[in-house]
């Protein structure tokens, strides 16, 4: 077991391979309570394939996973998510034949079992969540119109509150800003950084302004290892950093 | 003239439902004996259709198995009543079992003798099948075409098994229930026929609202989510195998009920429930009338199946290439079905069309059409 107590989340030596292709190689990661931690890597360094692996979506073929105490390997995808664990996805991903308001009824009710939706109206507390969360993301005038007619940030917008309306304790963000706009990133940002101290929250991203505005601590990957972490200054500076991602202009993003 | 929204007010709702409880009341007088009969046939099995519209309209399951589970309450109703009409036959049992030399009743007729086992059977028996049918195929997250594909090798292999037990069920030739005894009558009589009918009506209106009250609420918007994104769906908590195989199963239980009342008002049950064309053909009266619609489920089964049958009266074997080309108009000008392009933009679109009506092009409706062609293109 975890000895680290105040680590929400630890990976160790996670292996994953796709018939022979390593995406995760040996993969070690820590996650303090309340920490706000970006993860940036060239395409196919796997950073998808790592929250794959934490939301269960993939089974390493090696390591464990502990969240809170406990190991995820094995765990069902719906079951990793009622321990706490949410994660928004890279394109929005909400349910577009629903309205904005049922989208984010699915996200806050709980409990989840079928006997539970179909016989019993929604509580009060959860519409008011609800309500809550629709006023975070400036959306109460769209709140009965179908998330399909959404503008991309707007859809972008409504997933985060999806995520929220969980509650989850680990939060697992995957570029939630591409494609919005400048003026969105940095509402984007803000946003994350607020959630941080209460919530425990993985950024992922290409967009190296947007992690500069986390004012976070930045793992690195690279061929599916931690290639070094530390904070937006160090990593900059770190030779191999410099070597494998940031250090040619003309594909820097 | 204004399409764009088709929510009637509450007193049209009432009249339309004024008119069409008079009509069911009074269709025994109006129509002749063997019009009221197929009607009432038709009606039965709209409420399988209801089944294959919650699952395929709303879940997006393509369940092309259907027919093993109507044929199931078709089944559980004929044995009730050959089993309680068997007095004057030998060794008191059916008389078919004569024919085969059997003298003792298989066990599991036994039951049957009980009314209120076999109308409990009529849609337990079914749901439970297809509850355990659907459990084991969803845990595996078996879905898409190769649940069609399942689905229909399952129907297969109960048609195979009900053909061939001769000795059990009478086999290929099936129960007959129209010289069978209900309520000291000929359930072939007209007064039994008649009743049944009004039993169909009623049993039709209650399963669209049972299924209407299914997907209303967050249960019905879950089924949605698995439809248009099931893992989606899991990594928001919530297991996609439970809700499958509950809305499977209530499928299943409705498709009993309509093979049971199929079944007495046809005067037979027989394998013939579970060929393959007949569980396609649920599949394409749901694709006509409008998927997820449940309105048009109901529609599709009852008019499809009587122009079948006005059809094949005036030009025989015509039918099928009718049938086929309804389709094919379907799939390809009417994604939604006739009621689901009724609902939507569709009469609107033809009356822009044929320049009756002035295009409204607002700026929230520019917006909406840029992005689903962007969805498209990528």
């Amino acid at each position: 077991m975890n000895k680290n107590t105040n680590s929400l989340l630890s990976l160790e030596n996670i292996t994953v391979s796709f018939e022979g292709f390593l995406a995760l190689n040996d993969l070690n990661l820590n996650l303090k309570n309340g920490e706000l931690r970006a993860v940036i890597g060239p395409n196919g360094a796997g950073k998808t394939t790592f929250l794959d692996v934490i939301t269960g979506k993939v089974k390493p073929t090696k390591g464990e996973v502990f969240f809170k105490g406990k190991s995820l390997i094995g765990r069902k995808e719906h079951k990793i998510a009622r321990l706490g664990v949410g994660r928004k996805f890279q394109s929005p991903r909400v349910f577009e034949n629903l309205t904005v308001k049922e989208n984010l009824e699915i996200s806050v009710s709980t409990p989840k079992s079928p006997l539970n939706l179909i016989n019993k109206k929604i509580k009060n507390d959860q519409l008011e969540e609800i309500e809550h969360l629709i006023n975070v993301i400036n959306l109460s005038k769209k709140i009965n119109s179908k998330a399909g007619a959404l503008s991309h940030g707007q859809k972008q917008w409504l997933e985060i509150a999806m995520l929220l309306g969980q509650k989850p304790d680990l939060m697992l963000v995957d570029e939630p800003v591409a494609g919005l706009t400048d003026e969105e990133t940095d509402l984007t940002a803000d946003l994350l950084k607020s959630l941080s101290g209460e919530n425990t929250v993985v950024v992922i991203d290409h967009d190296m302004e947007f992690i500069r505005k986390l004012d976070s601590n930045v793992s690195v990957l690279n061929q599916g290892t931690l290639l070094c972490e530390g904070t937006m200054d160090t990593i900059q500076n770190d030779k191999r950093v410099i070597d494998v991602y940031l250090g040619r202009p003309e594909e820097q993003i | 003239m204004e399409f764009k929204s088709l929510k009637l007010s509450k007193k049209t709702t009432f009249i339309i439902w004024v008119f069409i409880i008079a009509f069911i009341i009074a269709a025994p007088s109006i129509l002749p004996v063997f019009r009221l009969n197929l009607l009432g046939r038709y009606l039965s099995l709209a409420i399988v259709a209801l089944g294959v519209d919650l699952i395929w309209g709303f879940t997006g399951l393509l369940s092309l198995g259907q027919g093993i589970f109507f044929a199931l309450g078709g089944y559980c109703a004929a044995m009730y009543l050959q089993i309680t009409s068997s007095s004057e036959f030998p060794n008191n049992i059916p008389e078919f079992f004569g024919l085969y030399g059997v003298d003792n009743l298989p066990f599991f007729w036994e039951p049957f003798r009980s009314p209120i086992f076999s109308l409990f059977a009529i849609w337990v028996i079914p749901a439970l099948v297809a509850g355990i049918l659907g459990f084991l195929v969803f845990r595996n997250r078996i879905k898409g075409v190769y649940f069609s594909i399942l689905t229909q090798a399952a129907l297969l292999v109960f048609f195979n098994f009900f053909n061939g037990q001769q000795k059990l069920i009478n086999g290929t030739n099936g129960l007959k229930t129209d010289v069978t005894q209900l309520f000291g009558q000929m359930v072939g009589s007209e007064s039994i026929q008649r009743m049944f009918f009004w039993f169909t009506a009623l049993l039709v209106i209650a399963a669209w609202f049972f299924s209407k009250w299914v997907v209303k609420g967050r249960f019905g918007n879950i089924l949605i989510g698995i439809r248009d994104d099931e893992p989606r769906v899991r990594f928001t908590g919530y297991n996609p195998v439970l809700f499958k195989t509950i809305i499977f199963s209530i499928a299943g239980g409705l498709a009993g009920i309509s093979g049971a009342l199929y079944t007495v008002q046809s005067g037979i049950v027989s394998p013939q429930f579970m060929t393959v064309p007949f569980s396609i053909e649920m599949v394409i009266w749901v694709a006509v009338g409008g998927r997820g619609t449940l309105l048009g489920a109901i529609l599709g089964a009852v008019f499809i199946n009587y122009a079948k049958s006005l059809v094949s009266e005036a030009l025989p074997a015509s039918w099928m290439f009718i049938q086929g080309g309804l389709f094919i108009l379907v799939v390809t000008a009417l994604p939604e079905g006739v009621l689901g392009w009724v609902q939507g933009e569709g009469p609107r679109n033809l009356l822009q069309r044929l320049g009756l009506k002035r295009k409204i092009e607002t700026y929230p409706s520019l917006e909406i059409k840029n992005e689903t062609e962007v969805l498209k293109n990528e």
